[in-house]
């Protein structure tokens, strides 16, 4: 099944997205072997270039490194992917600020709003 | 990244009519391009060029070096947008010819691809449907080790599951070194996979561009571009 990307948005970022996000989620293990570029972009439906971008992108943020001949490992460092998911929370939690505020909801009223529909569940 | 296909000032004419009006383009190896412009903008006739199917009236055309001739089709594995292959055959048949006229051909490549799409060497060509009859010939096309794939229209008549798996195959063949470019209406089901666009326009080009920057700086997607640039 191809990922589902928005082809409005560059197929990089996105790509780096969502690996991203399988790295916190713990889809990937730290330490564990990412697949190939090849194969990635086979699962993806994208062009082996992109993905080949992409993966070079997660190097340089520090979630991914590679071993010359046996290719590339999620990072064991765990503050680094603590880190990463705190800045995605943060992220999260913007983007749905942001909303509210354009719902014309103040401070106060997102707080009772919030504290009710988690009693609920 | 070497240049693969060079064209400088390509024309190509039938008589009162322009077909290619002196486009100028080079392509290099190691990517995957899309040649798209509307009905009747000049792409399948410049693949014909390409293939040495027709002949320029003026310009040059060369693909590795070479002029086109036997020694630049050695180096390109061409789909046609009309099949070629007699219908009266079986799949083993246009197997083995395909194997005696191409040196670059990869049986077993070409056999697994058969495989995992259920088509069997004795399976015969005429009983079969237009989309497995275009996955057949893709897979021929495809099984060569070629520097540059021209696919004219590779999944013009699928549906769109086949066309998934079409475009599968082509990722899961494709070898890095070498270029594909192919010509296609149907944008949005192929743009992932590209590297680079060519919009063609009554036998000109109106934009080269790598497909990202497109996203980046126009924010849409290449197919929204498309229908903008060539809105009628």
């Amino acid at each position: 099944m191809a990922w589902n990307l928005d082809s409005d948005r560059p197929i990089f970022s996105q790509i780096v997205e969502r690996i991203q996000t399988d790295i916190i989620a713990g889809k990937y293990k730290p330490g564990e072997k990412l697949p190939s570029v090849r194969d990635l972009a086979q699962e993806a439906a994208v062009n082996p270039n992109t993905m080949q971008k992409a993966f070079a992108e997660l190097e340089r943020i520090g979630l991914v490194f590679s071993r010359r001949t046996s290719g590339r490992f999620i990072t064991e460092d765990i503050p680094m992917i603590e880190s990463a998911k705190t800045t995605l929370a943060q992220q999260e939690m913007n983007r749905f600020l942001e909303m509210m505020q354009k719902l014309g909801y103040g401070r106060d009223e997102i707080l009772n709003l919030l504290n009710r529909t988690l009693k609920k569940d | 990244m070497s240049t693969l296909l060079e064209c400088k000032d390509l024309t190509k004419t039938y008589g009162p009519k322009t077909a290619i009006d002196h486009i100028s383009l080079s392509i290099e190896s190691g990517h995957i391009i899309g040649l798209l412009g509307p009905n009747g903008s000049g792409k399948t006739t410049l693949i014909k060029m390409i293939n040495g199917i027709l002949t320029p009236t003026s310009g040059t055309l060369t693909i590795a070096g070479n002029p086109i001739g036997a020694e630049s089709k050695k180096h390109v594995s061409y789909l046609p947008d009309h099949t070629y292959l007699n219908m009266n055959q079986k799949v083993k048949d246009v197997i083995s010819f395909f194997r005696d006229f191409y040196q670059d051909f990869q049986l077993e490549r070409a056999h697994d691809m058969l495989q995992k799409l259920g088509i069997a060497p004795e399976d015969n060509l005429k009983s079969m449907s237009k989309g497995t009859k275009e996955k057949v010939q893709l897979i021929l096309v495809m099984s060569r080790n070629a520097d540059l794939y021209v696919l004219d229209e590779p999944i013009a008549g699928v549906d769109p599951a086949a066309r998934d798996y079409i475009l599968n195959i082509i990722l899961s063949n494709y070898d890095p070194k070498a270029t594909i470019l192919l010509s296609t209406h149907l944008i949005s089901d192929i743009e992932n996979i590209l590297d680079e666009v060519i919009f063609i326009q009554n036998g000109q080009i109106r934009l080269s561009s790598p497909v990202e920057d497109i996203r980046v700086k126009e924010g849409k997607s290449v197919d929204t571009l498309f229908r903008e640039v060539f809105k009628c």
